[in-house]
């Protein structure tokens, strides 16, 4: 704790730009540092990796462990070794994880949980076991039943199966107490994320997109602590800088809930002329959308959360035809926003499954959209970048407002 | 197995009876309302024929009317219709036939029009697409969608727990059944169930004793192409019902006459004589190009001796399962939860292991569909596990299931054909 509270000190008084350094540079490290160290710091300590789009993160961090999010390896890597276990038509995001187990640089990694958002990732669980026998890797259901008595009691069996697989591998009990303390964390932390998305919401040339994207991929890798410190830094030092506003457009991003735009994809959006004032990447920081109750049962509080607090995605069942993809439209009305760019990666069944059905909801209520697909590794943004400027031109030019 | 073209096959008394089930399903559905029948659309994998039958509904199955489709050459155009309309070129193309189709007049193969669903049962087993699909067909047709989510076994060797059975079980009293029965205004009744399992067992066994003649050598079927037909009735909407009971007999007798009399499998060019290569094969196959792709096959004396596509609507024949009268919603729920693709890479990499070994095979044969991540996430490593835990060699091949644009016939058989001959170099090596 200690360590943490003078790591964050130094977080302190830093500028816009030394703290976004600091996180692209997490980012950027594909060989974990910071999760390296802090394993090293403390005799015992394990480090739980998880795929996206959410696992309750609380349960790790109760086991005294490192909640650590696996996203790719980015287009800095050259994956070589996973392109042998994945077939062309499947997406690049198992490949290149793949590819990372392969060479090593996730062997601090004690634990892998992979949720249940597709068949991809699903099968992914079984991969990694027959490749990595020695870690402890898990396959995490959520349920798409959203009643307490039945969808409830499974989830909080499942995650009652996950406490006990951590408390295995940490050879420690993990008592009620130490969920609670982890939950109020939580709520601390997805209050701080939240508190981010509404300034950008507000301000967004204060607060850019790429900006925030990576200060939410380091939150990815630290310590709730310590992301909590450095997005209120963060807040602090955008507060003080002088950002002159643009007239661009404002827009909601969907579709990047799993595989990750290359950097460059998030920036082309900006300098085309978009505002991003809401998106769905990292969605496990705050999917829960209001505090989990920390007092009395905490599993089951956790599990009361997701199947009445949590964000809409396109694995999570709907089970009202009516409500089907409304959240977008609200989005785009509570945001301000002026348009919908939807940016998945190839050969992404959830997310391009989906996208007919949020189309036409958008269509209903007149708001304009535009689509394209990337994968992690594109390389040309030059299209992109003229399509999403074709698409601010026409919202600027030519909207009704 | 039906062949028109062919004067010289004899359509067998279980040929006849399963195309005549199949051609009174389709009736059924399409004549619905002047029967004042209720229909529910479903899915192959974790369907609940039994329940279905139970309230007097007609199951009609997308799968199905998609894979007929590809057969009848029409699912293509099919698909383009779906991609104009927005759906993406990288998307399963069961989806886009089934949405194509309806673009085109929803019209069942007796040429009749089908009609819009009284339901939606979203049995939601071992394939992540499903949920996506009837959410999409839910938007066309306004109609109750009823989610049985059924957990995928992650971890465990094909346990099931409890709490996974618990919960399938409390769907399918809190869900399921009253949804039904608020639908078809029948009430539920357990004993016509229990019924309906007695047939569904009897089936399952009958079906499980052909599936296992080819175990012996020669073969007197084949696992995979020929399977596809032994399969049909009990994967589709008749486990359950008497008509089902007396295919499985008839299938039966017919498969012990041939056994008996040491013949090889029968296949649309007649009876495979000589059986020169013994396959196991994973994965679905290509439906768009299905009589040429089989005859890639048996041209050069190949049988497939077993597959994972004959246990994709249920596995009977590996860990003894058979619908339990005496537990009917348990029985419901261990059937979803064991279906092939709801079962972890591991387990079903040890069963197509197995599978070489119990069947005498001399390989794993990979049909990868670019359409299903659920079978094909994950095949690349399993073959190469195969390989390993069987000592035999394994090959690959990519197709689609109704998108006629991803089957390449001279790809497939050049690598059939260096695979036949891999085979040939092991046995000389040996």
């Amino acid at each position: 704790m200690e360590e943490l509270l003078s790591h964050n000190r130094k977080l302190i008084f830093m500028s816009v730009k030394e703290i976004i350094d600091r996180c692209e540079e997490l980012f950027e490290d594909l060989n974990f540092t910071y999760a390296r160290e802090w394993k090293a710091a403390e005799e015992g300590r394990k480090v739980v990796g998880y795929m996206p789009v959410y696992v309750p993160n609380e349960i790790i961090h109760a086991a005294g462990m490192l909640p650590l999010g696996i996203l790719g390896g980015g287009d800095a890597m050259e994956v070589i070794h996973g392109d042998a276990y994945y077939q062309s038509y499947i997406c690049r995001i198992p490949r290149s994880t793949v590819e990372l187990g392969i060479m090593k640089n996730l062997d601090f990694v004690d634990g892998m949980l992979f949720p249940s958002l597709c068949d991809v990732i699903r099968n992914l669980s079984g991969v990694w076991k027959m490749l990595f026998p020695e870690v402890y890797a898990r396959y995490f259901d959520t349920p798409q039943n959203f009643r307490s008595d039945i969808g409830g009691e499974f989830y909080r069996n499942d995650l009652q199966e996950l406490r006990e697989g951590l408390e295995r591998l940490g050879s420690r009990k993990i008592t009620d107490e130490d969920l609670k303390n982890s939950i109020k964390v939580y709520n601390e932390y997805r209050n701080k994320v939240r508190e981010v998305y509404q300034y950008r919401a507000y301000q967004p040339w204060k607060v850019p997109a790429s900006e925030v994207y990576l200060l939410m991929r380091a939150g990815e890798i630290m310590t709730p602590e310590d992301h909590i410190q450095t997005m209120t830094d963060y807040l602090a030092a955008v507060e003080k800088e002088e950002r002159r506003m643009k007239d661009n457009c404002r827009v909601v991003l969907n579709g990047s809930f799993c595989e990750q735009p290359p950097l460059g994809l998030v920036k082309s959006i900006e300098l085309a002329g978009c505002y991003v004032v809401d998106d769905d990447y990292m969605m496990v920081n705050r999917m829960i959308t209001e505090d989990v109750e920390a007092e009395g049962d905490p599993l089951e509080n956790l599990s009361e959360a997701f199947l009445k607090n949590s964000l809409s995605f396109p694995s999570k069942y709907e089970p009202s035809e009516e409500e089907k993809g409304k959240y977008l439209a609200e989005m785009v009305r509570e945001r301000g926003a002026e348009g919908v760019i939807f940016s998945a990666p190839s050969f992404c069944d959830p997310a391009l499954l989906d996208q007919p059905m949020l189309a036409t909801v958008l269509e209903e209520q007149n708001i304009p959209y535009i689509s394209f697909q990337y994968a992690e590794n594109s390389g040309q943004m030059q299209p992109i970048r003229e399509q999403a400027g074709t698409f601010a031109d026409s919202i600027k030019l030519w909207s009704a407002a | 197995m039906s062949n028109d073209n062919n004067p010289e096959i004899v359509k067998d008394a279980s040929m006849l009876k399963q195309k005549a089930m199949i051609a009174g399903n389709y009736e059924k559905l399409t004549n619905a309302k002047e029967l004042g029948l209720k229909t529910t659309s479903t899915f192959v994998p974790g369907n609940v024929n039994e329940l279905i039958q139970c309230f007097d509904m007609v199951n009609n199955l997308p799968e199905i009317n998609a894979l007929g489709n590809a057969m009848r050459k029409q699912s293509g155009a099919m698909i383009t219709d779906a991609e104009k309309m927005g759906h993406s070129e990288d998307v399963c193309t069961y989806v886009k036939a089934d949405i194509g189709m309806m673009a085109k007049g929803n019209l069942a193969p007796n040429g009749k029009p089908m009609p819009n669903p009284d339901m939606l049962m979203l049995s939601y087993t071992g394939c992540y697409t499903f949920l996506k699909w009837f959410e999409l067909l839910r938007e066309q047709y306004k109609c109750p969608t009823v989610m049985l989510h059924v957990p995928y076994q992650g971890d465990g060797k094909g346990e099931v727990t409890k709490s996974m059975r618990d919960y399938v079980v409390k769907q399918l009293k809190e869900e399921v059944i009253p949804t039904m029965e608020k639908i078809s205004s029948v009430k539920f009744d357990i004993d016509k169930l229990r019924e309906m399992m007695v047939r569904s067992a009897k089936a399952e066994d009958d079906l499980v004793w052909v599936l296992q003649t080819a175990k012996n050598k020669p073969t007197p079927i084949d696992g995979y192409f020929g399977a596809v037909y032994y399969i049909g009735p009990i994967f589709s909407a008749f486990r359950g019902t008497e008509d089902a009971v007396e295919y499985y007999q008839l299938l039966r007798q017919e498969i012990k006459e041939r056994l008996d009399k040491g013949m090889g499998p029968l296949t649309p060019d007649g009876e495979l004589k000589e059986e020169k290569y013994r396959l196991v094969v994973e994965g679905p196959p290509n439906w768009t190009n299905f009589r040429e792709f089989w005859k890639m096959f048996y041209e050069e004396g190949a049988v497939c001796v077993a597959s994972s596509y004959s246990k994709v609507g249920g596995v009977y024949d590996y860990d003894g399962f058979r619908h339990d009268p005496q537990n009917p919603l348990e029985s419901i729920a261990d059937y979803c939860l064991g279906c092939y693709t709801n079962r972890n890479l591991p387990e079903r990499t040890k069963m197509m292991a197995d599978l070489i070994e119990d069947y005498q095979a001399d390989g794993l044969l990979i049909n990868s569909i670019k359409s299903c991540n659920s079978f094909a996430a994950g095949e690349l490593l399993m073959l190469r596990e195969v390989e390993n835990l069987s000592g035999k060699p394994g090959a690959f091949i990519e197709t689609d299931l109704v998108d006629p644009r991803y089957f390449s016939p001279a790809n497939v058989k050049n690598r059939l054909e260096s695979y036949f001959q891999m085979i040939e170099q092991k046995r000389q090596a040996a």
